[in-house]
Order: structure tokens, then C-alpha cells, then sequence
């Protein structure tokens, strides 16, 4: 099986704490940390568990800077066999239908039975991999949990929907995935591992490899666009509790009491 | 102004609390104009709903086809894209549902699609101003979305104050006759029910709960013994199910349960929507966090900004000497 997987570089949102620049339209990104998406690995591990189990090959794409080099190695440390890096200073403030539009042109140069994509990542929007396989007229499955191949022609899926109660649903291949976490666990990826792929070659493609026009892309094809970042005022704000440790865990255990938290 | 419909999901024959959720979002958009619910599915469940939600909006389209007995969204899609005149806004709850279906509608429709909004902020002409969140819910953003060509909107479950109900008197509309071919390369065979712990969460009246924060798999133990030392059950978030420290049943959250705990108490959660989503009856929230601006901060009652792994010892062992 021919399987894309379509990685993101992104802030990661455990390690960081997010500042926004002084005219809040941007964070600020010059300490920030770093790594691949969470979804997208497991995108990425469930290709490669497929591959071992029926053979082929499994590319991963990602669009972005020269930065994004580094998540695809990364990826090509887990076992990946091929990277492929869309870039063009024509991509940048993209929206999501433009991110899937430039994608589409790299999936048209292949041949492929399966795509996957992470189910969403830092913007939250889940978007991309429902668009592309719009765009490519496939069958389409969201936060997919489980897959097992049933033959050349199609697939059997889980997806998770509300309650922790799964969605089973057979679809027809070629088809477009986006993996939820938790399906299965992603492998460890050492230095030594990502040092053997350091030298593969990644190829490069811009706007005119995909044959991708200018209007539709970045920011003058954009139908949303983001306009600031701030910072949420949601609810009405913890009281905080403050002071020496024995302080905070004296007064906790009194509100506890209180509450009817302790038995 | 383009007309709006509002996409109404249902189960065993009862609208899902995001029909006048969405009725409220859609009049914000809507500026006077009459907004349309869309209902899609078969049988006496169908028209149970249809009824229902006439009660809200004045117009409701009642699509009909064995096709559409379980929501597949590709199924629905291609009904969607049959019935909607061109240019349409169309609103749709961000749950799995809404998530499978909105952005290749959008793509089919050749609309706008805006995922996971949680308030209208402006309507200018055909732009509107959204706002949006981030990164797990720790920034928000306005976006602008031009809506001349028609849009998706995926509307946030749960952030919009119902729409009052009653007063509509809706006209029900068959549209089930324009329906075209509806095969998809996509067949929902199933359910698969969740599976049953040995402890029962949703019945419990103290929760401690534990998020990323606990680190590791072998600080687990910590948590364990806070929690017997309460008198609590244990939770958690979903990252410690997907590693699996802990099992399914006592995930709290959208795709997990949803308790209803007098006191919660969240360690090293961050406090997305996902997993708040699952906690329901305004219990009393403690939250303990070494980021002072995790956005759980905004929704406890209490907070904390320590780091779990040493706080959680000191907590127990004051609370057995006590
Ligand atoms: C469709 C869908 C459904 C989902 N369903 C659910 C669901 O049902 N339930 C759910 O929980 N999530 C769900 N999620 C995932 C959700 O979006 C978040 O990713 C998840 O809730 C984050 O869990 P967390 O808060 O434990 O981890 P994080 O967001 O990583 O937060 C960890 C927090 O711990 C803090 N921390 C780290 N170390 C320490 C320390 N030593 N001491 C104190 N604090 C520390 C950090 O500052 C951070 O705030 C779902 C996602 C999707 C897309």
C-alpha cells in the first residue's frame, strides 16, 4: 500500500507559554519550542504498522519553511521511507482550504491508496485532510481510531465519536483518513535514529512542481483570515491560593473540608 | 443576505441541545432573516425531531431517505449539497459529527469554512468576525470570514446560550423529493458501545483528576494514594488514556464521560474544551497548574500554581496525619 501522511510543524503546547507580540498579531515565536504534531505522529506510526503488515511505502509531506525539514527527519526516524517538502513564499497565510490546495498538487505527482493526516493540530480547526479529500473526490473518515486492511479495495475503520462509544465503518480505497490519539503508540525516535536519515535528500516543490496558480493560495486566496491573537477572558477567574507549600496545603485541605471534598 | 440553515443532529428521535444552540448563533448571522433547520434522517424519529424543532425555527426541511437512518457524514454531504441553494451559510455543531462533515461540504459547496467558532463577534455585510481559539484553548483569535460565496460555520458546542423555544410555530418542509443519488464510498456498518469500568465515575461525588502533568506512567502511584487518602475516585484527561496509564473509564471528557462531581480536583490539566466538556453541575474546581496562564485557571473556583509532583505528597501525607 501506497500511504501519504501529511505532517505540521508546530509550537508544541505542552513545553511553551504563549506570549503575543506587541501589536497581538502574532505570538511571539523566538523562544518557542518546537515539534511535530501530535496527531500527525500517530498518523505517521499507524502508516508505518501498516506497511509492516502489507507491504509498501509510506512518504511523508509536509508544507512550510526550510524549518519543517526537521519534523519530516524526524518522521523518516520513525520509518518513513520518503519526505517531500512544499515550499514557496507564495504559500505563506494560507488558510486551510489553501493548505489542502497545495497538498492536492503534491498527492496529483503521486499515486497513492491511503492518506492520512493528524485529525487537527495547533489552530484546532480539524480542517485540512476533510477539504483534500474533497478536493481529490475520495471517501473521507474523521478522528479514525482503528484500520484494518481488508483487501486492495477497501478498509475497515473505527472513529470515535461522542461518549467514548466508536463509529465502525467499511470505506473504499483510495481514501483519505485523519487519525485520532490513542490509536495506537507512537515509537521512541533517538538521536541515533534521526542522525541515520540526516542525509536523505528531501525534495523541495514549489508553486510551479504543484502547478498551483497564485490566487488560490496564500494570503490573496484566503476566505479567513486571522486577524489578532489575545488573550481569552473566559470565566470569572480562580481565586489563587498563595504562599509557602504547608500554607497552600492547609488552606486547600480547609476548603476541601468545606466542599465535602475529603471523607 | 444569503439564506442560513442550521443542521440539526438527533438520537432516538431527540434534537441534540446544539439545535437551538445553533438557533441562537444562526440570528446573530441571520439579522432578521427567517433561519432554516435541516433535518435529515428517516421514520418516526424523524418526524418526532422535525416537530420538535419547529418549535424554534420558523422553517424546517425534513429530508428524508433509508440512506440517511445513521448520520454518515459522506452520506449527508452529498444531501446537503443536492438541497442547499448556492451562496447558503450553514451552521454545524463542532462535535465528531460536525467535524467529519464540515470541511468537505465547504469544499463541495465552494463556501468559506470556519472550524471550532465559540462566539460571533461582528457582522459586516457579508464579513463576519469571528473568534476562534488556539493552541489547546490558550490564545483566542478574531478572524474575518467573507461569506458572499457561502459558508460553513462549525459552531462550538456548548458556548452559545440556547435560543428560547416555543414561540416559532415552524412550517415542515419535505424536501425528501429533490434528494439525488446518495451512495458514498463510505458505509457505517456499527456502533461500538464504551466499555464499563470497575469504577464507575459518573456516580461520583469527589473526583481527583489527572492530566499531562503527571509526567510519567509511575507517578501514577501518587495520584492513587491522594486519592484514597480523599476519599475520591480517580479521573483523568485523554493523554493518559491514549499512553494508557489509565483506562478508558475513567477518561473525563467529550470522547470520554461526562461526571458530575460536587468537588473536582485538576492536576496538571490544562483545561481544554474537550475535556471540561465533560464536567457537568458547576462542582467546586480546584486546579493545580504550574503555568499560570493555563486556561483551567478561568473556569475553577480555586487555583493553584505549583508543580503536582511535589504538591501531591505534601497534600497526602498532611491529609493522613490530620
Ligand atoms: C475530537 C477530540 C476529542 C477529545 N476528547 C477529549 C476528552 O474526552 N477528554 C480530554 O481530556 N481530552 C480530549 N481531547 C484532547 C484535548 O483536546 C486536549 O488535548 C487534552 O484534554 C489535554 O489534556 P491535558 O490537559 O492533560 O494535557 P495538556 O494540554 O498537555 O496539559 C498539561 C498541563 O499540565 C501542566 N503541567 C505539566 N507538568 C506539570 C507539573 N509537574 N505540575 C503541574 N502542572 C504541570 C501544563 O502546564 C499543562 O497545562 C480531545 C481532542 C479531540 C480532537
Amino acid at each position: 500500500m501506497e500511504i501519504l501522511v501529511c505532517v505540521k510543524r508546530v509550537p508544541d503546547t505542552a513545553e511553551n507559554e504563549f506570549t503575543i507580540n506587541a501589536d497581538g498579531s502574532d505570538i511571539d515565536r523566538d523562544d518557542l519550542v518546537y515539534s511535530v504534531n501530535e496527531w500527525d505522529n500517530y498518523a505517521v506510526e499507524e502508516a508505518i504498522q501498516i506497511v509492516d503488515r502489507v507491504g509498501g511505502k509510506v512518504t511523508v509531506v509536509a508544507v512550510g519553511d526550510e524549518d519543517s525539514e526537521e519534523v519530516l527527519r524526524r518522521e523518516m526516524a520513525m520509518g518513513a521511507n520518503d519526505g517531500l517538502l512544499l515550499a514557496d513564499p507564495a504559500f505563506a497565510d494560507s488558510d486551510g482550504r489553501g493548505i489542502a490546495t497545495i497538498l492536492k498538487g503534491a498527492v496529483e505527482k503521486g499515486t497513492y491508496d491511503l492518506i492520512l493526516t493528524g485529525a487537527q493540530s495547533d489552530s484546532g480547526a480539524g480542517q485540512v485532510g476533510g477539504m483534500l479529500a474533497a478536493m481529490l473526490d475520495i471517501p473521507y473518515a474523521s478522528l479514525v481510531d482503528s484500520i484494518e486492511v481488508v483487501d486492495d479495495q477497501s478498509l475497515k475503520i473505527g472513529r470515535e465519536i461522542e461518549g467514548g462509544n466508536r463509529e465502525m465503518n467499511s470505506i473504499q480505497l483510495p481514501c483519505l483518513l485523519s487519525i485520532q490519539t490513542g490509536i495506537n503508540e507512537p515509537r521512541y525516535v533517538g538521536i541515533r535514529g534521526i542522525r541515520k536519515v540526516a542525509s536523505v535528500e528531501i525534495p523541495v516543490l514549489g508553486s510551479a512542481e504543484l502547478g498551483i496558480g497564485g490566487a488560490a493560495v496564500g494570503s490573496a486566496g484566503a476566505r479567513v483570515k486571522r486577524l489578532d491573537y489575545f488573550v481569552p477572558v473566559l470565566g470569572a477567574g480562580a481565586e489563587m491560593l498563595e504562599g509557602s507549600t504547608e500554607e497552600i496545603v492547609d488552606k486547600l485541605i480547609e476548603l476541601l473540608k468545606a466542599k465535602g471534598g475529603l471523607k | 443576505m444569503a439564506r442560513i440553515f442550521a443542521y440539526i443532529t438527533h438520537k432516538g428521535g431527540v434534537a441534540d441541545d446544539t439545535a437551538l444552540e445553533l438557533a441562537a448563533a444562526a440570528a446573530q448571522i441571520a439579522d432578521g432573516t427567517a433561519v432554516t433547520a435541516v433535518v435529515t434522517g428517516s421514520g418516526a424519529e424523524l418526524e418526532a425531531v422535525c416537530a420538535a424543532v419547529a418549535a424554534a425555527y420558523p422553517e424546517v426541511w425534513k429530508v428524508e431517505s433509508p440512506a440517511l437512518a445513521y448520520p454518515n457524514a459522506e452520506v449527508v454531504r452529498k444531501a446537503l449539497v443536492q438541497l442547499l441553494p448556492a451562496g447558503s451559510v450553514l451552521l454545524l455543531p463542532h462535535d465528531t459529527f460536525g467535524m467529519d462533515l464540515g470541511p468537505g461540504l465547504a469544499i463541495k459547496m465552494d463556501a468559506a469554512f470556519v472550524a471550532d467558532v465559540v462566539a460571533v463577534a461582528a457582522v459586516e455585510g457579508t464579513t463576519l468576525k469571528l473568534i476562534r481559539q488556539e493552541f489547546s484553548g490558550q490564545l483566542s483569535t478574531h478572524v474575518s470570514c467573507d461569506i458572499a460565496a457561502g459558508a460553513v460555520l462549525n459552531i462550538r458546542p456548548g458556548v452559545c446560550k440556547p435560543m428560547a423555544d416555543g414561540a416559532a410555530a415552524g412550517q415542515i418542509v419535505d424536501k425528501s423529493g429533490e434528494l439525488g443519488d446518495l451512495s458514498a464510498g463510505r458505509q457505517f456498518l456499527e456502533v461500538v458501545a464504551a466499555e464499563v469500568g470497575d469504577v464507575d465515575i459518573t456516580k461520583s461525588d469527589v473526583l481527583l483528576s489527572v492530566g499531562r502533568g503527571i509526567e510519567d506512567e509511575e507517578n501514577i502511584e501518587m495520584a492513587v494514594e491522594l486519592a484514597e487518602a480523599m476519599g475520591a475516585d480517580l479521573a483523568c484527561s485523554r493523554p493518559i488514556v491514549d499512553a494508557k496509564w489509565l483506562e478508558k473509564s475513567r477518561q473525563v471528557g467529550t470522547s470520554g464521560l461526562t461526571v458530575k462531581p460536587k468537588v473536582y480536583l485538576a492536576m496538571g490539566i490544562s483545561g481544554s474544551f474537550q475535556h471540561l466538556g465533560g464536567v457537568k453541575g458547576s462542582p467546586f474546581m480546584v486546579a493545580v497548574n504550574k503555568n499560570p496562564k493555563a486556561p483551567i485557571f478561568q473556569f475553577a473556583d480555586v487555583g493553584i500554581v505549583a508543580d503536582i509532583l511535589e504538591l501531591m505528597p505534601e497534600l497526602t501525607k498532611k491529609i493522613k496525619s490530620a
